[in-house]
């Protein structure tokens, strides 16, 4: 009898933690959003997002930040440019091209591992390495570069496991009509699965527009507009980061709205997301 | 002619996939190599030891001791790993044994958002939140001084961040656990939490383990958000709620001067290296802890 | 006949808006083998599970009707369900050792039930080994994990597992599919020595093992039962057309 109670105290007791972990995520996030746009809104403006920092920016003057945000976009989008096309081929070549050979797959999967476990850290140290080597200054094409390779492994992943999924017998009928390794990945495999290299580039772009230690050695920072792969450019999460270490509330309170804006991006890009897998699992056949 | 041009467009792309390969396997050693080439010049002159156990940080006067750098990261790791880990595991527990498939379907977004916000994101929600509540409430209560700026706080802004990683991982490892076994626990009259304790959480004990070991190794190379609460002073910390300086944090906080000062760069090149080596090892520890366990099973 | 272990009266299941048993009465007879026959998806697993309530794992599940186990309401929300699942083992369609040792799997639920030292443990587990017919084959390697074991043996340790608990009832689904011939014969056997002191209930597919070993037979059709009686009448004079259709095999 006083083990049945131990025992229904002890389920009572696991299952008020679980209860408990679980509806602290829930708040937690809801906590992190809320304070975030707290802080955020009452600096967001019309100014903010459609001006370049002006002269005396840094001691609370005007100025927004549209240096920052379209810097960021910039640079995300080349980096998700540059990965697409590495990381496609590489996916298609794990899941058409060299299919068979299990253990040149099985290797390229373990590197692809390793490479996902690199924190950008070492990413941009490695990034900074190469342009000293080869002679580039810190510009908008350096910080691509190097997020292009840190996203890279994010990318073939999300679109290893789509096209995994492609039956076998899909590939098969393909192949019997006589077509080419080519044909084959692009015209079927990677049409078949356009929604989930969709998705990969997105969760890629999300990686990649907020990330501050890949690009902290390779972009530089400027208040202009980048006009030339070879400009240095400011970047939202940079933005963030480096006003909020300042001492005036007014370049303090810039720093919320940069992290607002860029709190927006990652929220819309994760609706995206979502509301294509959910149309892709849809229709495909499972 | 036609066929010519597919068997043409064959080989091009063909090509490509090859040069792609190749990158892909060279990319780890060129990373690998560069840093190496980096940080020989600092290897050399100060030698490993000294790098790894000396406290004397004076860089002006070309003294390198990483120690200080080193048991920081390791506090804010582990401080994270351990504060993380019961919530992963009975979230992940309570999702796939416990809650509906609504929740489920209401909790897959919740995840995915909280790891999809970027960590500079995590680090002004740190220093907001987590900074006064570690400084005003934590440390009076167990009797310290502290701005809040401190190891604790880089171990509570790490735990959260490792929150949805880890769960995510934890739930695709609970889920694999076939029903069967689960059943036969409960029809031999276990109760569900003695089901879970006895069989799920001991079948999937090798994933489990390097589930945490993956959790580790990315947080042991978190920047930016750790950065940004746990103070930055070089020192060893004495206690849980003194500042202290991680190792990316280092990097981070001192690219400006790399160069203008000798041997910094090499020195820096050298810390990135060590979270390099520390982060692959406990990927490949993570990877062998799966298998050998689950041959033993 | 003697007093039913089991009564099941109006027992209805749906699973969402899926109707998987209609309105179904059995009486299960004490110390005999039942067997459950009928073709896939008529919902002869769904039963089993109910009666030892592992249907409550589902969601969208509704069920009505009464289960009587020696006079209790085992679908009364007020029952321990643990101490309803430790009267019934439970035998799968595939074995399903847990994951640890061989002595282990079968001091589990021992241990779970307040038997902790391992000197009053041993000799609980080789009697229930020898129950089962398996401790000769592993009475030198009980700290091998089970999952060495042959499916054959596996299915075997799974029921001497079950036996360690001392249940009224044996349910058993399918339990020789996944086997050789060789071990379902071992198995089959074993039930039939196990019936003088449980009463098993076993679902299965192969009308020649029903024939072998059924002193009960309980028919069912898209979740009713069709027609239910000791097993020489039911397999000599069945009553109901679906019945004689189904011994001819015109399901399989
Ligand atoms: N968890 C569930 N959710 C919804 N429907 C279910 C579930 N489990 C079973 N069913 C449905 O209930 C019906 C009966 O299934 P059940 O497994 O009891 O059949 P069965 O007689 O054991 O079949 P088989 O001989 O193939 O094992 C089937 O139509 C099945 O699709
Ligand atoms: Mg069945």
């Amino acid at each position: 009898m006083m083990r049945r109670i131990f025992k229904i105290i002890e389920e009572r007791f696991f299952y008020g933690l679980m209860l408990a972990s679980t509806a602290f995520l829930v708040a937690l996030l809801l906590f992190i959003v809320l304070i975030i746009l707290y802080k955020g809104l009452p600096s967001l403006s019309w100014e903010m997002v459609s001006q370049t920092p002006k002269g005396g920016y840094y001691f609370g003057r005007e100025g927004g930040l549209l240096n920052a945000i379209i810097g960021s976009l910039y640079l995300a989008t080349g980096a998700v440019v540059i990965g697409l096309f590495i990381s496609l081929p590489l996916s298609l070549a794990m899941n058409v091209y060299f299919r068979n050979n299990k253990k040149l797959v099985n290797a390229i999967r373990f590197v692809l591992d390793l490479l996902w476990g690199i924190p950008s850290i070492v990413y941009g140290a490695f990034g900074f390495t190469i342009m000293i080597y080869l002679g580039i200054k810190t510009s908008l094409l350096a910080g691509i570069i190097t997020v292009s390779i840190f996203i890279l492994p994010i990318m073939v992943r999300a679109m290893d496991e789509i096209m995994k999924q492609v039956p076998l017998t899909l590939l098969e009928s393909a192949f019997s009509l006589g077509s080419t390794n080519t044909e084959v990945a692009f015209k079927v495999v990677a049409r078949q699965c356009f929604p989930g290299i969709v998705t990969g580039v997105l969760l890629a772009f999300g990686r990649g527009i907020g990330d501050v230690a890949a690009v902290l050695f390779t972009t530089g920072y400027t208040d202009n507009i980048p006009t030339s792969l070879m400009d240095q450019t400011a970047t939202l999460p940079l933005a963030v980061f480096f006003q909020l270490g300042s001492p005036i509330p007014e370049v303090q309170s810039r720093a919320y709205a940069a992290a607002l804006i860029l709190t927006v991006i990652i929220l819309l890009i994760s609706v995206v997301t979502r509301f294509l897998s959910r149309r892709y699992y849809k229709t495909s056949i499972k | 002619m036609y066929l010519k041009a597919r068997k043409i467009k064959d080989r091009i792309s063909g090509g490509w996939v090859q040069l792609v390969l190749v990158f892909v396997f060279v990319l780890p050693l060129g990373i690998l190599a560069s840093l190496l080439y980096k940080s020989w010049l600092i290897m050399q002159t100060t030698g490993i030891g000294d790098l790894l156990f000396s406290s004397v940080w004076r860089p002006l006067a070309g003294e390198f001791g990483f120690f200080p750098f080193i048991i920081s990261s390791i506090w804010v790791t582990i401080l994270g790993l351990l504060i993380t880990a019961p919530i992963c595991l009975f979230t992940a527990i309570y999702l796939t044994y416990y809650g509906s498939n609504r929740l489920s379907v209401f909790m897959r977004p919740v995840i995915d958002i909280l790891a999809g916000i970027p960590s500079v994101i995590y680090g002004v929600w740190g220093v907001l939140i987590i900074i006064p509540f570690t400084g005003r409430f934590l440390a009076p209560l167990f009797g310290y001084e502290s701005t809040g700026f401190s190891i604790m706080a880089g171990g509570l802004v790490l735990a959260i961040m490792l929150i949805p990683f880890i769960l995510n991982i934890l739930i695709e490892i609970f889920r694999t656990v076939p029903v069967e076994q689960y059943e036969a626990s409960l029809s031999l009259g276990a109760t569900q939490w003695e089901s879970i304790k006895h069989v799920v959480v001991r079948r999937s004990f090798p994933g489990i383990v390097s589930a945490f070991a993956l959790g580790l190794s990315r947080a042991f190379g978190e920047t930016i958000a750790v950065l940004m609460v746990v103070g930055n002073v070089v020192g060893v910390p004495e206690n849980l709620f003194q500042p202290g300086y991680p190792l990316p944090a280092l990097i981070a906080n001192n690219y400006g001067e790399m160069l203008s000062i000798p041997m910094f760069d090499s020195a820096l090149m050298f810390a990135a290296l060590i979270l390099l080596v520390v982060v692959v090892f406990f990927n490949l520890l993570s990877r062998f802890v799966i298998i050998y366990l689950e041959k033993r099973q | 006949m003697n007093q039913p272990i089991i009564s099941i009266k109006n027992l209805n299941l749906y699973f969402g808006k899926q109707h998987v048993l209609k309105n179904v009465n059995i009486e299960i007879p004490q110390n005999k083998v039942t067997v459950i026959l009928g073709p896939s998806g008529c919902g002869k697993t769904s039963l089993l599970k109910t009666m030892n309530r592992l249907v409550d794992l589902h969601e969208n599940v509704k069920i009505s009707g009464q289960v009587f186990l020696d006079n209790e309401d085992i679908l009364k929300d007020n029952v321990d369900i643990t101490r309803i699942r430790k009267k019934m083992g439970l035998l799968s369609q595939k074995p399903s050792p847990l994951p640890m040792t061989i002595f282990n799997n079968v001091a589990y639920g021992m241990r779970i039930n307040g038997i902790k030292r391992k000197r009053k443990l041993r000799p609980l587990v080789q009697k229930h080994l020898i129950e089962a017919n398996l401790w000769d084959e592993v009475k030198d390697r009980m700290n091998d994990p089970a999952s060495r074991l042959s499916i054959g043996q596996q299915q075997r340790l799974c029921l001497a597992r079950g036996l360690a608990v001392n249940p009224e009832i044996i349910l058993a689904d399918e339990p020789t599919s996944a086997l050789d011939p060789l071990s379902s014969t071992i198995i089959e056997k074993q039930f039939v020595e196990l019936k003088r002191d449980y009463t098993i209930v076993l679902v299965t597919h192969v009308l020649r093992q029903a024939r072998r070993i059924a002193d009960y037979i309980v028919f069912m059709y898209l979740g009713e039962v069709i027609e239910q009686g000791p097993a020489n009448e039911f397999f000599e004079n069945p009553r109901e057309e679906k019945t004689k259709a189904y011994l001819k095999g015109a399901f399989n």
